[in-house]
Parts: C-alpha cells; structure tokens; sequence
C-alpha cells in the first residue's frame, strides 16, 4: 500500500513559488487568480516502518522552520480548485530520485527492486475558477500532458473523498523479452510501410539495400553459424535505422548535390559536408603550417585546439530543437546535459568550463491561433529557458554566451543551441588527452543513469518533420546530479588511466556509442541483458538504442577493470560490464547469450547508399522599398531598440549563473549598472595564468530570406566581429557551424526542395569562402535539416538558420575590452564603412519591408580591421568597443552610452558612407566588419596611426549630459535622446519574462 | 611545522565550487588547500581531524530537490564511515569542538543551517532553528550585491572589515529564523552581513538590492563563537580585480579582490590564535 507524505508551507510563511506560478498564469493565459499555494507529495511504493515514513516526513522532507507535513491525510484548506501534478510512469523523476536516497541514507537499508518514491505537487488555487478553467490551467501551464497527467478537485469533491488517493505511476510491467524477425522479401511498399511503422525513417532505397544485404549468401551463411535466420530481428533493424538516420549518418551533407545557379552554370557536389566543411579547414591548416591550432577536429565528439603547451580547449554546440518542440523544459535540459556529456567524451575526458546557447522562437506575444500540437512561444520561452538554467547552473557550470532571436517561423519549430566548452590538459599519463584508442579485449562499460524507454526514436524523431505521430517516448528529463557525479568520478578515473577510450551515449544510445568506439577494433561484442534498467520489460532492441541519458560508454583495459569498478562504487556511480571490443568485424549484440544481433562493421558504417539531391537557385525578384524617413527618428530609434531582436535579454541572463568557478572576466552583461549588453564572453580558465578564452558566435537567419551566401559570410564576421571587440585574438581563433535548415529535399510534402538546397549549397561556399579569407578552421559542428512542421494543410518552415560559434583566445585578460563608454571626454571612432545594406534588415522589418540589398562582407578589409583592433588592444588605446550588428549605428550609438552611463554626441555627416545615403540608412544598415571605438582622448594620436589606410572615422565625443544626440545631414539635430528614455525602451519588452 | 594552516573543501553530490574555494584557501595563505571528495571521508582514508578550516562550498547538493541542501544536510547527519563506528557527523561536531573554522557559502550556507550548525544559539549545533527559503522573486538570480558587514560581530572571518560587494548566486537564500531566534540573532550580532544599500551605509529591504527578502536583510551568521560562519553572497568568486564586474571601467580597483579578505581572516585566526 502506497503511503502520501504531504508537505506544505505553515499558513504565515508566504509562497513564494506559488506566488510566481499565480503571475504566470496571468502572464500565459490571462486568468487572473486571488492566490496560489502549492504542497509537495511524496508518494512512497515501499515496506517501511510506521516510524521511518514519520522520520523521513519530520527529517529531510521537510523544514521544521517554515513546514508543516501530513501522513496519509490531506493538508490543502482554503481552496476552490486543487489541480495535483504528477509524472507519467517512466518519466524521469530527480526529486523522487532524491526523496529515495534520503530514505536509504536514514534506514540504512536499500530499497527493494520496484520500490520508488514518486513525486507531486498540488496547486491550490483561490478565485474564480471551476472544474473547465482548472483544466485549462493545467493543460495550458502547469502541465505538459506528454509526461505528466493531473488530477483536479474542487473543495465539495475534495472533502468528499478525503483528499487525492494514492496513485502509483509505476511502469506496467511488459512481457518477456521477445526478439521478432522481419520479413523483407516483400513489395517496396511494404517495405516503406516497415520504414513508417516502425519509426524508422528508412527511405525505400535504404531499405532496399538492407533487403539486399540479407540476400547475400555469404551473409545468410555467418548469420546461420550464429543461430540467426535469414531475416533481420528487430534489434538487427532498429539498429540500422539508427545509425543510418539524418541524425547520425548526416545524409544530406554526405549527398551527391546537382547544383544548378540559376544563370545556366551546373556542378556536382559530392558532399557538401567534405568539398566545404573538412576542406576549408583542411586548407588552412595546410597554410598554417606550424602556426596550425587545430589539434582534433570532426573526428570526436567535440573539436579540440590549442590553448598553450599545456592545455587544450575543446568546443561542441548541439542543437535540440525537436524534443524541446514537445517538451520545451526536458527538451533544453537534455540539451544542455547531453552536449556537456560531448564535451566532456572527447579524447580522454575535459574538465567542464562554460556553457552558451542560443535559442530561436517565436515571437513570445504571438496572438494568433496556434495549429495543432504546437506549445505556445511564451510556453516554449519560459520551459526552454528553465531546462537550460537547471541544466547549467545545478551541473556548476557558467553559462556565459548567448541570445535570443525571433522569427514567426520558429513557431512550428523552436532552434535550441546549447553549447559546452571544456579544458584538458596536453597529456595525461604521458599520452595525448585529445586522442583515444579502444583496444581488442578492452571491456565494454556503461556508467551513469540506467535504460528506459526513455528517448527511444530520438534519432530517428529529430530526422522527420514534426508530426501528427511524433513520438512521446522521444521526451526525456535530464538529471544533472547522477552526471555531475559521473563526471566527478571519470575526471579521476581518467587520470589514474582507468580506460582507453570514452564516449557518449547520445542518440542511438548504446547502438551509436558502443558501435563508433568499435570501430577503433573493428568488432564488438554487447550483452544486452547485463545493462542496468530503470523498469523491467525493456525488449533487446529498446536497450540497444533508448536514449536514456546521463550514460558514457567507456573501454576499461582488463588490468584494470577492477580498480574501475572499486572507484565506482566508492563514488556511488553504477557502472556496468556489458561485454568486450573484438577484431571479429561484427556489430554483434547477444541477450541472455543468444545472439540478437550481427551486422557486419562494414554494412553497418558504410552500407548507407549516397542521397542524390537537386539544387536550383533562382533569382525571387527582390527589390528595395521606397518609403518616406520617419519624421521623427528619436521614436524611430526607441522603436528599434524595443525590438524583439534587439532589447535586453537581462531577465533571461540573470537566470543563469554566469560566474560559478570564478573565471568568468568578461560577464554576458557589463558597464555601469551591470546591464550592458557584451559582445562576447572571457574566461580564465586556470587559477596561474591570465591567458584567456574568448568565446562568441553569430546568427542573421534573416539574411537567408535573400541570400543564404551572404547570410553566411554576415554570420562568420559577425561572430569574429564580437570576438575582436572583447579581445580575442584574430589570428588564434577556431569556428563552429550549426546548420538548423528546413527540409532541402524535393518531394510532394517540399515542393520547394531544390531552392531549400540551393540554399544549403549557398550557404556552404560562403563557409568555405570566409572560413579560408579569415583563415579559420572549423572543428566541430552539427546539421539539423528537418526544421518543418506539417500537420493537415498547415506547413512552417523555419528560415535557414546557422549558429556560427567561435572560441579562441586572449593573451593576456587584463586587455580585454568592454562594450561601455567609460569616460566623459573619450572620442567616438567609427571602424568601417556604411553602405546602403538594409536588406533583411531590423530596420526594414519594421517597416514592413525585406528588401534586397543584404549586406556583403569584405573579409580582406574586415581581416586587417581586426588585426589592427587586436593590437591597439595591446597597447591599451581602446576604452571601449562594441560590434555594429542588428540595428547598426543607431542602436550601437545607444547601447555604448546608456550601458557606461554617459552620453554621446555624434554627427552622421563624418560616417564614411557614399554619397546621397539617408539618415536613417546610415543609422540603421547592418553593413558588417563596423565597430564603435572609443578612445581616450589622450591616445588619439596612437589610435589614428594604427589605422592609417582604412576606414576610421572620428564620428563625436562621449559627453556628460545624460543624453544621446546626433547631428543628422544637414546639420540639423536629428536625435536627442534621454539615455534613461533610450535604455527603458530597450529594457522594457522582455523585463517581466 | 606546528603552524601549517590545512583547509579542506569537501566536494561530491553537486557542490560544484569547489575548485575556486581552495584557490581562495591558497591565496590567503593557507599552507593545505585539499579538494577531498565526500566518499573519500566516508572511506576513513580521510579525516576532518586532520584539518583545521573546513569550507562547505557552492553548488546543488543532490539538485536541492527536496529544499535547498536539505538531502546533503540528511546524509552528513547519517552516513556512517566505512571500518569504524563514527559517522561523518561525529567528526564535524569533534570539529566544531576542538574551536576550528567551518565556512559555508551560498548552498554550504544553507547546509549549515539546515544541520543546525547555524546560528546554533547556545552552542547546540545538532538542531535546526532558522532557514534559507525561495527568493521573494521564486527565481534564481545572478546579481552582485553590497553587503554591510556588522562591526560588533564575533565573527572572526569579518575582523576589520566594513564593506563587501560579492555576487549572489541562488534561487533560496531568502533567511527566515522564528522571533525567538532572530531576536537571539540581533542581540548577539550574528548577522554578520546584511544586504545594504551601494554606498554601504544602511541594510536594506528593496529588491534587487536585497536580492531575496531575506529578515532584516540578513545575508550572513554566524555562531556565538564567530568561527562558523555562513553567507549566501559568494566571497570566493571576487579574489581577483578582474572578477569585479566593472573592472575594465573602474582602474582605481586592488589587485587583490576583497573576497580574499574573508579567507585571509580564517587563515590568520588559525595560524596566530589555534595553533
């Protein structure tokens, strides 16, 4: 019998969590309540004493000083509706995880196999509400009905029944396990409706080619030797689907691409993933020679560069954008556990050192009516920005770069960029830390969390567009405790040379970990059946490839299996002995010592058939708007920093811990108040030194609305741009690429396949183009291609989309430069010149306009640009610089003087422009390479004859009236602003979210 | 070698601090700065008696999942060490005994008091008596923070000391003690700091400057013998200039960050009144 510890706060303490959760009910759905208040449920599945349940419920479940508990009998009075919120069976349950421990940690006993303590909460709510609006509330805010369910009561109902019983969301248990065989000699529509079925995501000529493999007699013959027909069983299948999937095998990158310009020229690409990616930095590393920073690039889970002779820094940005579609709080924590878990399995292991992310979303005011299935943006805001803080700060780790972009179009699929950068040293035990090698005889090891059915289809899921079937079990919850201890265990097992080589387990689970680590040995053998579950019930094929999370797979030599395991269990981290690495060329998976599995290495990695895919570009006919300037450009220019994609993010930024391992030199915000908005984050990584890493990215999806080349390169510079503004080195820099892309493939669901390619095409030349003009290796980076919604008639795509992240480093810290105007008296320089460039710009958009003339990057005059700014930071001539991006001039001008608290006065007519440019083009155009100097008025001379020969213009004066003016053409005073009118309405859109 | 400072910072279970409270340690002089792993104490390989300064650092024990270090504080109190009949409580309150320094930030301020080492009125440091509950604002909040240090404290850790400026870093750092306690609180000035307004001069209820709601602004406490001691606002994460958020614009500010000041204080107690 299920016993209920309830625990609430004592009638005079206030809730403080009720009360937020009262506002934003407000906030999202606009009822307004007369008070919330919440109670904790515990529900405890286990043989205990009368007098351990009352000393877990007196002891760690509650707080003698503010709580008050109740056994079995209700605690909630005073209510009209109480809505009670619980998990769905199998869902991750952290606090029930806790609540568990805590228990076992009093009685100093185990809990007994199937005995859990499971987790909810009641809401009380006060008001105006009945049964109807309860539901509303719950479905629409407190709960997300694909993990948790919910129970209401009004009081009458509540009293009559004496409270919520007892439920016990324990998993049904399943039958035995069962291993089925399908049969492929079937018709090739049978054969896609296998594909359907099964979640599968195989297109017919990849089922085909599976077809064929099992024709093949010598296959049929190993397979017989073994116990196995000549029909694949459901592991043999999933597997392929798998490791086969978008999501894994990055199909379309590796596609044959038909490429046709648009003007009559043609070209076969044969991957675009090797012609431009791997060869950009291919080339630069070439050119490089000696100087080369790379030192493990594509090939792990992270790429890898130098930080100085003894360290090395390691960076990887994931997306999650599918899961956080479904779930937007699960969806972004696992995003964020699951690319530290990237981070940390490179090479032999890194030391966690600094989170960014950037999410893309709909507009969090969006008022029209939502097709089907789809969260709500401000749901989606709120959860993903909760998934990301729990994630990073409770895993210790500062979050320290980021933003926030808008687009309608993200409303049928949010993009959730979360990336982790780490440090390893050089070498450890004498080897290289960036390198790893499995060896034959090694043990298969998983560590960590254990299997449910949690994630399974992840990567097949995220390889299909969101749907009317996507699948519920592809939510997860992460849970950064069993992690962090994981981590805490494997940095020292790492150290002492406890295994060879280590790894993920990421999509396709145990399948893709287990399966890409054998290939250093070429073979393995796994047994299913010794992996720890989280439920019984699980079949071989689900513990193959769930995705459960908080798992790495490790190979731990023989000789010191033992010492392992010691560790392990002295550290409180379950680890398992799932089999060994062989020679034997088989993907080989047995259950209870039956084979289930047996794939040949070769079929499995390298079987997939290369995609074909066209590519048309063609020219859409933009042109540039004709509207008349606004008359009066002090509103303009408010309006324009009250945009969406330009305000302050501060409400999102305080959530996060930023500085947690005090290495943090340069916070996401600065200047006067702490609220200044940073072009880029600096760490110190290590307590000795002052060397630096200085991390930022870039992001215009709006550009690809006219050209995806140019929405590349603007990206690049961008990214590089913020860089140089902090400090970070031009020339010790290393990029990262994030595609996030709608589907490019033509079919009858994407007419408009091959213009979508095209831009994918586009898109790559430019990342090959700038990458090799800044001289900037690419090390790591990630495609997302089925950024679509399609329910019914109703398709979104999202606008091509790629995160550009760059990490690289700054000698010396203390020579980092902020964005802030710092003194009264400085001079204001303009580095850069304006051209008319407001295609795809903020500024159009708020008039209503695309345009057509996207800005254009001169990588050669950027380069030098940059360079030059590296050394006047040297020399310590710059006061303050911050990059030109969305918004331009204008909103540059804004940012710099409201963030140092002093005003500027500066004159349009001294902007290097061409000639016959209006003023609010020279205010608002995002031409790219532009940075906001200012200099101390004692080192103008050293400034100006750094940058002799390139455009630097001395554009007006930091000044000490509160106020930003600026002098329009013709002399005249076109803005004369209050900073503290400026600032509110850059302050103001998103301060209460 | 009679006057070798040995500190200890325990880690494990989601402290996550760690790493820059022993740098602190270091930096104020401490001869030992040992990171010692939780299960590496309830081995028995390791032992709080060989150390003087014990430092509760940072971070989320256990994910805070049941209230705020509330599951860390359940396992220090019960888990047993490994070959021997004491538990890991024993050794702390032998600690306490034998007049060394226990320093808690942020979630190790919160695991002491929910222990019972704070405020332990009356020197019973076994029984919980006041709490760190969710900000007024139910949100975690990265902010930095003045803070007024009480000059009639016996804390030993803010001897000389005026004015602190540190970040907070926590979503449950809002103090509450019952009347009786509190009262006890003032009359024998352990509230050791208060959030205070910039200039230092006044404590404060307003929001953000107070950043929690915390009872008469209490940010810190300390025991009636000031060598425990706890605080939300992180002193270790400002040791440096560089760590101070407006140091690329305020050049007049130290080389050494006042953090340190607090660390130094604790070494200093040790090294000329313990040892």
């Amino acid at each position: 019998m299920a016993r209920r510890i309830l625990v609430g706060l004592k009638n005079e303490i206030r809730d403080a969590r009720g009360e937020r959760v009262k506002r934003e009910i407000r906030e999202h759905l606009g009822i307004e309540l007369t008070a919330v208040r919440t109670i904790d449920v515990y529900t405890i599945d286990a043989q205990l004493s009368e007098a351990e349940i009352e000393a877990a419920a007196a002891g760690p479940f509650s707080d003698p000083i503010i709580q008050q508990y109740a056994i079995d009998k209700p605690l909630a009075s005073g209510f009209d509706v109480l809505i009670e919120v619980g998990f769905r069976p199998g869902v991750t349950d952290n606090v029930g995880r806790t609540a568990r421990e805590a228990i076992q940690y009093q009685t100093g006993r185990r809990f007994a196999a199937g005995e859990a303590v499971y987790t909810s909460v009641q809401y009380l709510l006060e008001g105006d509400v009945d049964h109807a609006l309860a539901e509303k509330i719950a479905s629409g805010f407190l709960a997300n009905g694909l993990i948790q369910r919910w129970t209401i009561m009004d009081a009458a109902e509540f009293a009559a029944s004496g409270g919520i019983p007892a439920s016990v969301p324990k998993v049904a248990g399943g039958g035995a396990p069962v291993v089925r065989e399908i049969d492929l000699e079937v018709s090739d529509a049978e054969l896609l409706q296998i594909s359907r079925d099964g979640m599968l995501a195989l297109n017919l000529e990849e089922m085909k080619t599976i077809q064929a493999y099992v024709r093949d007699p010598e296959v049929v013959a190993r397979r017989k030797r073994l116990g196995l027909s000549d029909r694949l069983t459901d592991v043999e299948l999933e597997a392929l689907a798998q490791t086969w999937s978008e999501h894994c095998k990055h199909k379309i990158f590796a596609a044959k691409i038909e490429y046709d310009d648009g003007g009559g020229r043609t070209e076969t690409i044969n991957s675009l993933f090797k012609s431009y990616i791997m060869k950009a930095t291919a080339d630069i590393r070439a050119a490089r020679g000696d100087d080369d920073i790379c030192l493990s690039v594509f090939k792990d889970n992270a790429g890898v560069v130098r930080f100085n002779d003894d360290w090395s820094m390691v960076f990887k940005v994931e997306t999650h954008n599918s899961p956080s579609a479904l779930d937007p709080y699960g969806g972004a924590l696992t995003g964020i556990v699951g690319v530290n878990r990237d981070a940390y399995g490179t090479g032999m292991g890194a030391r966690l050192a600094f989170n960014t992310d950037v999410f893309c979303f709909a507009s969090p005011f969006y008022d029209k009516p939502l097709p089907p299935r789809l969260l709500h943006p401000r749901r989606i805001f709120e959860g993903v920005v909760e998934g990301v803080e729990h994630g990073g700060n409770k895993s210790g780790i500062p979050t320290v770069n980021g933003s926030i972009y808008f687009d309608e179009r993200f409303a049928g699929k949010p993009l959730v960029y979360c990336g982790t950068g780490s440090i390893m040293p050089r070498t450890v035990n004498g080897k290289p830390c960036h390198e790893k090698e499995a060896k034959v005889g090694d043990h298969i090891i998983m560590a960590g969390g254990r299997i449910g059915k949690d994630g399974i289809h992840g990567a097949t899921f995220s390889s299909e567009e969101l749907h009317e079937g996507s699948p519920v079990t592809a939510v997860q919850i992460g849970d950064p405790i069993t992690q962090r201890r994981m981590f805490d265990f494997l940095i020292i097992a790492r150290d002492r040379g406890l295994y060879n080589a280590i790894t993920d387990n990421g999509a396709g689970g145990l399948s893709s970990s287990v399966g890409e680590m054998a290939e250093f040995t070429n073979g393995f053998e796994l047994h299913l059946d010794r992996a720890p579950l989280k439920y019984p019930g699980l079949q071989p094929w689900e513990i193959l490839i769930s995705e459960a999370q908080e798992r790495m797979t490790m190979a731990v030599p023989p000789a010191k299996l033992d010492e392992f395991m010691t560790l392990a269990e002295e550290m409180d981290v379950e680890v398992s002995d799932l089999g060994v690495f062989t020679d034997s060329g088989l993907f080989h998976c047995l259950y209870d010592g039956r084979t289930v599995c047996c794939l040949e290495m070769d079929f499995i990695h390298d079987g997939v058939p290369q995609m074909e895919i066209p590519a048309r570009w063609e020219d859409r006919g933009h042109t540039e708007p004709q509207f008349d300037p606004p008359a009066d450009m002090d509103a303009t220019l408010r309006g324009m920093l009250g945009r969406l994609n330009i305000c302050s993010k501060e409400s999102v930024v305080r959530r996060y811990d930023h500085e947690v391992q005090a290495a943090t030199v340069v916070k996401p915000l600065t200047g006067a108040e702490n609220d200044g908005p940073s072009d880029a984050a600096v760490v110190r990584p290590l307590f000795d030194s002052f060397e630096g890493i200085v991390v930022a990215h870039g992001l215009c999806p709006r550009y690809s609305d006219i050209d995806t080349y140019h929405m590349m390169a603007s990206a690049i510079d961008e990214g590089l741009r913020n860089f140089v503004a902090t400090g970070g080195n031009i020339d010790h820099v290393a990029g990262l690429d994030n595609f996030c892309w709608c589907d490019p493939v033509e079919s009858e669901k994407t007419p408009d396949g091959a213009y979508k390619a095209a831009q994918l095409v586009r898109a790559n030349k430019a990342l090959y183009d700038y990458c090799v003009a800044f001289g900037v290796p690419l090390i790591s980076g990630k495609d997302s291609m089925k950024n679509d919604y399609q329910i019914g008639d109703t398709k979104i795509s999202i606008p091509p989309t790629v995160l550009f992240s760059v990490i690289g480093k700054i000698e010396d810290v203390r020579r980092a430069t902020t964005m802030d105007a710092k003194r009264p008296g400085d001079l204001v320089y303009l580095l850069g010149a304006t051209l008319d460039e407001l295609g795809g710009s903020e500024y159009y958009d708020m008039q209503g306009f695309l345009g057509a003339n996207v800005p254009r990057v001169d990588a050669a005059a950027a380069l030098r640009r940059y360079r030059t700014v590296n050394r006047a930071q040297a020399q310590g001539v710059i006061a303050s610089c911050h990059d030109l991006s969305d918004g331009g001039l204008g909103v540059a001008l804004a940012e710099t003087a409201f963030a140092g608290g002093f005003g500027i006065r500066a004159d349009l007519r001294k902007v290097d422009a061409p000639a016959g440019m209006r003023a609010d083009a020279l205010l608002f155009s995002e031409s790219q390479s532009r940075l906001l100097v200012t200099v101390r008025a004692e080192d103008r001379a050293a400034f100006e004859k750094l940058f002799t020969g390139q455009s630097c213009r001395h554009i007006g004066e930091v000044v000490d009236d509160g106020g930003l003016t600026i002098v329009g053409l013709q002399g005249e005073l076109l803005v004369a602003s209050k900073l503290e009118d400026l600032k509110e309405a850059w302050q103001a859109p998103l301060r209460e979210l | 070698m009679s006057k070798t400072v040995k500190s200890i910072v325990i880690s494990g279970n989601g402290t996550n601090c760690e790493r820059e409270v022993a740098n602190a340690c270091r930096l104020a002089g401490s001869d030992i700065y040992d990171i010692v792993h939780v299960a590496e104490l309830l081995s028995g390989r390791v032992s709080l008696d060989d150390y003087h300064f014990l430092h509760l650092a940072g971070g989320f024990l256990d994910g805070d999942d049941l209230g705020s270090a509330k599951a860390g504080a359940n396992r220090l109190r019960h888990a047993a060490i490994s070959g021997s009949e004491e538990k890991l409580a024993d050794q702390l309150q032998r600690f306490i005994a034998d007049g060394k320094l226990v320093m808690g930030v942020c979630n190790g301020f919160q695991l002491m008091v929910k222990m019972g080492l704070l405020p332990a009125i009356g020197g019973d440091y076994r029984e919980q008596t006041a709490t760190l509950s969710f900000n007024d604002s139910g949100r975690f909040e990265d902010r930095w923070c003045t803070l007024k240090v009480d000059p009639e404290s016996p804390c030993v850790y803010t001897r000389g000391l005026d004015t602190l400026y540190f970040p907070v870093r926590h979503g449950e750092g809002k103090f509450l003690a019952g009347a009786e306690t509190l009262a006890a609180i003032e009359e024998k000035h352990l509230g050791v700091v208060r959030y205070s307004t910039p200039d230092g001069a006044a404590a404060t209820m307003a929001y953000p400057l107070n950043p929690n709601g915390s009872q008469n602004a209490i940010a810190g406490v300390c025991d009636e013998s000031g060598r425990l001691f706890g605080l939300m606002p992180h002193p270790e994460a400002y040791t440096h200039r560089t760590h101070h958020p407006r140091w690329t614009r305020e050049p007049e500010l130290p080389e050494e960050g006042m953090g340190l000041w607090l660390y130094r204080n604790g070494v200093d107690f040790i090294r000329n009144e313990l040892l």
